[in-house]
């Protein structure tokens, strides 16, 4: 098979090794070039290591905020490893999406102390509140809801985040609040980028 | 972060350096002994010298299973290998424990130290520690203390001068609960998916690479030190005849008291949940504690004296496990707590065999009818023969242990089950179909405030008349009891019959 992989503004040839011509296969890959650089970059730093893959995703998710199928095509060819394997891996581990987050993405702790001490209201209350399910991300993606198995925080239970920040004791009235703090208006983080 | 609540009853080892120091200083750790009992080993003691010790001193795997940590680094210095490997096991998953989070962010020193030692018991000069990707500060400390122990010359090419070489390098997990049993672990830092292989050959033998590797829990790296300096004998004076030490429990749920404790092995429940943990929050009845996470079980009243320890918490029908104790009260149901172990289980087993990934499947889905009100009478039975199936039959650790927290709910809560499948209730008010809304006539005055406010407009009846809520559509939303200004809203308990 030989992945020849187009991008969108510049065609980019990444040469994969040659098995058989006969099978060979195109596939594009809606990707800029700088991206398909930033990932290679990351892939070399680790020697195109395949024992260092899960290192590899951390990092590419960490950079490009998902990592969808072109994404781990690009990977594969690096580390020379099939893409299913890759896929395998990726879909395995939780921590890593195929799917954009909303920027702001919501975690609630589904661990049992936040359990206990009464997480499922407050999940149910996010739903409500933004009208999607787990796994989602709003239509505005400004918000995507997860669960997390316990970030050890358990004293604070029942704990979600936004982001990187840490909401202990949250109560279900308390949602609404936390929420406002990051609508359009009020977000500190996203006014810059608005007046781009 | 949590400081460990701090009464009398406890004892700290383990934790004997967290929040005592700057960690992100190493001559702090340096001034509180970190590294001494390094610089003893390789001056003083042969490899199997340092084993004997640990080995006289009784100490355990903290990590779950309790395998005796000197028998276990024997068997990985008797491998015969050009290299081998020693790898920490900081992938803490057991949801409501997080002792290892805070002694990798309060004294990384003594686990590093720790794994140097281990490497020079079993021959091995590189170590790996694999971090859950949740604990970006704990890995950021490790990497601060890494990097200055290689400075000072405390870890790297020869060590103290002694001609011993070791480096630790991090491998990250990716939020993936089997990922704690050791050949999962082994298998995810080799960049795979993380499941589980049969055992033998077991990691000792051949593990990390295809190389011999010992695996321990970051706990018990924080117990070596200190029975290096202070010597076998005091250690295994502490704790019961087979339990040595201490043991360090994260008390959370319905708790006065929150936070990590160490205690003695062989100290009761009563003990740590009313003098260190405060007792029951609001003063409510104690229920029960869950201990040992999704592979435990439940500890009731009749177990609050019991001294705590490995054997006696597998007889009580749960386990160790890495030291979460969820404190439960009245209000919580324990159909609903085995369905809510279930659902973790399920999200988390890897699949690899039939077992446990249809098998917990199927118990979830029958816990999941009971807590709806449609269980029968045989489903109890179903539940308890499936659940000796899937501990016989399941290939790791993660499917053998899943069905306890049905074994134990059973055996301990029989007449909650007996309930929810025959009268229909829930006795804790938790479970969202065995409770309804009602008005009462007398107290309504007919304002449909409610009315106005259900969001699925399950409440019907004319202006001034007293309102009706048809239990059948209603979502339990509790809109409507906050709504009510006569409070003529209430929840009943007791079954009605659906139609
Ligand atoms: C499903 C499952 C999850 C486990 N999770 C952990 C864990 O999070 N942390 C840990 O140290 N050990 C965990 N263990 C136990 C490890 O397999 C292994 O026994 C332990 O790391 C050995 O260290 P020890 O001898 O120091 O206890 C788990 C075991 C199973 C079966
Ligand atoms: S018991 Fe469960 S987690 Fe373990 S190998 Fe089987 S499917 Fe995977
Ligand atoms: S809000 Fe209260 S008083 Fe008013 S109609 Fe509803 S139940 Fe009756
Ligand atoms: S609890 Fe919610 S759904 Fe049920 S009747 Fe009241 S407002 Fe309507
Ligand atoms: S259970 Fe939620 S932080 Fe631990």
């Amino acid at each position: 098979m030989v992945p020849k992989l187009i991008c969108d503004d510049e065609m980019a040839d990444v040469h994969a090794p040659a098995t058989s011509d006969k099978d060979s296969l195109k596939v594009t890959i809606k990707l800029s070039v700088e991206k398909i650089n930033a990932i290679n970059r990351i892939c070399a730093s680790y020697d195109n290591d395949p024992e260092e893959l899960i290192s590899v995703l951390h990092e590419t998710q960490n950079t490009l905020g998902y990592l969808p199928a072109e994404v781990q095509e690009i990977i594969a060819h690096n580390l020379k490893i099939s893409a299913a394997h890759v896929y395998g891996v990726v879909t395995f581990y939780s921590y890593f999406t195929m799917v954009p987050k909303g920027d702001h993405p919501i975690s609630v702790c589904m661990g049992t102390a936040c359990y206990v001490r009464g997480a499922e209201k407050i999940l149910d209350e996010l739903k409500k509140e933004l009208n999607i399910n787990i796994g989602e991300t709003t239509p505005d993606q400004r918000f995507s809801i997860s669960c997390l198995r316990c970030v050890g925080a358990c004293g604070l239970a029942p704990v979600m985040m936004v982001g990187e920040k840490v909401y202990g004791r949250v109560s279900p009235n308390d949602v609404r609040k936390i929420l406002e703090e990051y609508r359009e208006d009020n977000c500190e983080e996203c006014k810059p980028t608005q007046q781009l | 972060m949590e400081t460990p609540v701090n009464k009398p009853k406890q004892l700290r080892i383990a934790l004997r350096n967290c929040g005592m120091l700057d960690p992100e200083n190493i001559a702090e750790s340096i001034v509180r002994d970190a590294y001494q009992a390094l610089g003893k080993v390789l001056k003083e003691y042969s490899p199997q010298e340092c084993i004997n010790i640990l080995k006289q001193s009784g100490l355990r795997g903290r990590g779950g299973a309790g395998f005796p940590t000197g028998l276990k680094w024997e068997i990985a210095s008797k491998s015969k290998s050009d290299q081998k490997y020693v790898v920490c096991n900081a992938d803490e998953g057991d949801p409501g424990a997080f002792m290892d989070r805070s002694i990798l962010e309060g004294d990384p020193h003594s686990v590093l130290e720790a794994m140097a030692i281990c490497g020079y018991c079993i021959g091995a000069d590189k170590g790996l520690i694999y971090i859950r990707a949740e604990y970006p500060l704990a890995i950021k400390r490790l990497k601060i203390a890494i990097s200055q122990a290689m400075e000072w010359g405390l870890l790297g090419k020869n060590i103290l001068g002694s001609g011993f070489n070791f480096e630790i390098k991090l491998c990250y997990g990716a939020g993936a609960f089997v990922c704690g049993e050791e050949t999962a672990l082994i298998h995810s830092m080799e960049g795979k998916r993380g499941e589980p292989t049969n055992k033998p050959p077991f990691p000792a033998t051949s593990g990390f690479m295809k190389k011999p590797t010992n695996v321990n829990n970051v706990e018990t790296f924080a117990n070596i030190a200190p029975i290096i300096l202070k010597g076998p004998e005091w250690f295994s004076s502490i704790g019961t005849k087979n339990s040595k030490g201490t043991k360090v429990f994260a008390l959370a749920g319905k708790i006065n008291h929150v936070g990590l404790i160490e205690v003695p092995m062989g100290t009761s429940l009563r003990e740590i949940i009313y003098e260190i943990g405060g007792g029951i929050k609001e003063n409510k009845k104690f229920k029960a504690v869950q201990t040992g996470g999704p592979s435990g079980g439940c500890l009731t009243e009749k177990h609050l004296d019991t001294p705590i320890d490995y054997e006696n918490l597998i007889a009580a029908g749960s386990m160790m496990g890495s030291g979460g104790m969820i404190v439960m009260d009245e209000n919580d149901c324990m159909v609903s707590v085995a369905k809510f172990y279930l659902d973790f289980i399920v999200g988390e087993s890897c699949g690899k065999c039939t077992p446990c990934r249809v098998g917990n499947k199927r118990l979830y889905e029958i816990l999941e009818r009971i807590t709806q009100g449609k269980g029968v009478m045989k489903d109890l039975d179903k539940l308890k023969n499936l659940s000796y199936i899937i501990k016989d039959t399941a290939l790791c650790g993660l499917g053998q242990t899943s069905p306890n927290p049905v074994f134990s709910t059973l055996e301990n809560f029989y007449d909650e089950y007996y309930e929810h499948v025959v009268e229909k209730k829930c006795r804790a008010g938790h479970c969202k179909n065995l409770f309804h809304y009602v008005i009462n006539e007398e107290l309504c005055v007919g304002c449909a405030a409610c009315k106005r406010c259900c969001p699925v407009h399950a409440i019907t009846g004319e202006k001034r008349k007293p309102h009706y809520i048809d239990s059948n559509i209603c979502i339990r939303c509790n809109e409507c009891i906050e709504k009510c200004s006569f409070d003529a809203i209430s929840i009943q308990l007791e079954p009605k019959i659906l139609v």
